[in-house]
């Protein structure tokens, strides 16, 4: 029988399956942070137990660390404690820890691609729910618990039912202008933040096969936020040459044999999917959200929607609480609100391409008076490469903030973080209710809109900068 | 883990659509080592004043409800990131059982194994429940996991719908890394075929 992609990967991890029950999976990969870690790595100490597979398990620190130069000392004296354990916990239990002087420190969803640990065909996992973004090199990869981490810790495994699967079908050429943020921003959009509960979406059509591996990520690293816990695309040609020489890629004969391997992984033809959704890249516009959940969006020439258009009450109530938050009025157009801060940065718009789109559309130009700018790279590797082409200068020259990598404003517990009532423009993944620091306000978009936000100090189409 | 059998309690109704795990539980609260004090942090945007007082507009603060281990939430719980500390906060201040129409997959999860019971009722029942609230606040429901009954005042009842495996599981306090570590031979199995 045909199978797809994520079947061929299930198939393949199943320990064993016992009836009525979960399956046991075997996790090939598995990334370790210092937020969601600690009180794993306590509670195998108290059960005296070991980490069956040192050897498959990768830690970075990345979330509670700060962006300024590394040399400083931590001042939050709980993240400082929260790192020192971390380090404390990797050294104990024999994990590869890239830790804050490491010049191949970054963002774990970062890092894993760029060192070559994510390959296709795998299953990853970590506490943290971007890890979906892994899904991009055709690997089946999701987020777990704490409890999770301490079992996959212990025992290289997970309890896992089976998800349903869901093709994501988006054909066509994007306009220029347009990014693959925007496509994720409104296929979430169109669907939800619920839209994809219980299932693995793999993204295909001609528009994701176009996309080079960092555009993929982009995409399959909001997944989560349309509800599905993994997103996944074919590996191919494009995926192979990203990941050739990468330091713990396969190397020589164990290459060749790796590729073949992968070779196999596209979905069969006639494979069946439980469900399909679809979506035409060619009539897309550049998406911001306007909300306080990510399925809030809209295309940047759009209006805020009314609530008194929206029959059924909580939907209504919801809608209206998101706009009391956000401190903005039904019909209003985004364009040409004032933006405070402006945030480049995190797992989904952090990498190298995301920079260049931003420097490239920065350059030559002065950031608005009154406008913070932060650009935050992904890694230390984007950091040096960005700086090898000299995006850095760009950004400096028109007065922007250049930092050390890490997580920064994306979830603000490092200590760089909006202020109430202020509004941001931000590359990363939620616009939560105080997300970005209590009281903040976050429109998400792509590093374009972002940059063009940053030179006018409004929400801008960019369309007309590029 | 904690058992759940059966629960009579209150309900502190929450009526908001897709609370993330960001409400439930703020990211500055995340830079603990244990699982202790979370409660204390629980919903702690929405709980409390900036100058850190109670808000007594906000369900949590009102005698009504206190005491109650049932929280009723609006459509879709959970979403957002993969933080435990979403059930630890929510256990560590008294909550036993979270009530909606759907949960997001990662919060369920990780509810299951801290003795949480996602409850998940259909829209019917989800109005009724905030109508019974409505007209007695603090109504008081029994939850019995065996049977997967909810009992309301005067006659009505409603069923949900729970995996065997997870019924199992809470019923008895499974502690399933224990169960996991059942399967070791076969995991040593698996290695070694992947191995050659
Ligand atoms: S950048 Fe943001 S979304 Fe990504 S791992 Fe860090 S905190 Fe999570």
């Amino acid at each position: 029988m045909p199978k797809t992609l994520f079947e061929k990967i299930w198939d393949t991890h199943v320990v064993a399956q016992p009836p009525d029950s979960p399956a046991v999976l075997y996790i090939d990969l598995h990334l370790i942070h210092e937020v969601t870690s600690p009180q794993a790595f306590t509670s195998l100490r108290e059960r005296g137990m070991k980490v069956r597979r040192p050897d498959k398990t990768v830690a970075t620190m990345d979330h509670s660390i700060p962006t300024h130069a590394p040399s400083l000392p931590i001042a939050d004296p709980l993240a400082a404690a929260q790192i020192r354990q971390m380090e404390i916990n990797a050294s104990e239990f024999g994990l590869r820890l890239y830790s804050m002087n490491s010049l191949q420190r970054g963002i774990v969803h970062v890092i894993g691609p760029e060192l070559g640990f994510t390959q296709p065909g795998m299953t990853i996992v970590c506490g943290d729910s971007h890890t979906a973004t892994h899904g991009a090199f055709g690997s089946l990869a999701f987020g777990i618990g704490t409890s999770e981490v301490e079992h996959v810790l212990a025992t290289q495994c997970l309890l896992q039912r089976k998800p349903k699967t869901c093709e994501v079908r988006v054909d066509g050429l994007l306009p220029k202008g347009v990014t693959a943020k925007d496509i994720i921003l409104a296929l979430i959009a169109q669907i939800g933040v619920g839209g994809g509960t219980g299932h693995v979406f793999e993204y295909t059509g001609s528009a994701i096969l176009a996309m080079n591996m960092e555009e993929r990520m982009t995409v399959c690293n909001m997944s989560i936020e349309g509800g599905a816990r993994a997103g996944m695309v074919a590996p191919d040609d494009t995926t192979f040459e990203y990941l050739h020489g990468r330091e713990f890629a396969p190397q020589g004969a164990a290459w060749d044999r790796a590729v073949a391997r992968w070779k196999m992984l596209p979905s069969d033809d006639g494979a069946v999917y439980d469900q399909t959704i679809t979506l035409d890249a060619s009539e897309l516009e550049p998406m911001i959200t306007f909300g306080t959940n990510p399925g809030m969006g809209i295309k940047i020439t759009g209006l805020v929607p009314e609530p008194a258009a929206i029959a059924e009450a909580s939907q209504k109530a919801a809608l209206e609480k998101a706009l009391a938050y956000m401190g903005l009025q039904p019909g209003s157009p985004l364009l040409g609100r004032q933006v405070d801060v402006v945030f480049i940065g995190s797992c989904t718009n952090g990498r190298l391409s995301d920079l260049r789109q931003a420097a490239g559309l920065m350059k030559g130009r002065r950031v608005a008076a009154g406008t913070r700018v932060l650009v935050v790279p992904g890694s230390q590797e984007v950091k040096k490469r960005a700086e090898a082409e000299g995006l850095d200068r760009i950004f400096k020259e028109a007065g922007a903030e250049w930092r050390e990598a890490g997580c920064s404003m994306c979830i603000a517990m490092n200590g760089d973080q909006l202020a109430p009532g202020q509004y941001a423009v931000s590359t990363s993944n939620r616009n939560f209710e105080g997300r970005q620091g209590k009281g903040g306000r976050t429109f998400i978009a792509s590093p374009l809109t972002a940059a063009a936000a940053a030179i006018t100090g409004k929400v801008t189409d960019a369309r007309s900068m590029v | 883990m904690a058992q759940f059998t059966t629960l009579t309690s209150r309900m502190l109704p929450l009526v908001v659509n897709n609370i993330d795990t960001d409400q439930i539980i703020p990211a500055r609260f995340l830079k603990a080592t244990d699982k202790k004090g979370m409660g204390e942090a629980l919903f702690a945007d929405w709980r409390y004043n900036t100058d850190g007082s109670p808000n007594p507009d906000f369900a949590l603060n009102q005698s009504i409800y206190q005491g109650a281990q049932i929280l009723l939430a609006g459509d879709n719980f959970g979403c957002g990131s993969s933080r435990e500390h979403a059930p630890w906060a929510l256990t560590g201040f008294g909550f036993r059982a979270v009530i909606s129409t759907s949960f997001a997959d990662i919060f369920r999860n990780n509810a299951l194994k801290n003795g949480l019971l996602p409850i998940e009722v259909d829209a019917r029942m989800h109005r009724i429940l905030f109508e019974l609230n409505e007209e007695t606040p603090g109504a008081e429901i029994t939850v019995d996991l065996a049977s997967q009954m909810i009992q309301l005042p005067g006659s009505r009842s409603a069923s949900f719908a729970i995996d065997n495996f997870s019924k199992t599981c809470l019923l008895n306090g499974v502690d399933e890394l224990g169960y996991i570590l059942g399967f070791a031979e076969k995991i040593a199995e698996y290695e070694d075929k992947a191995a050659t």
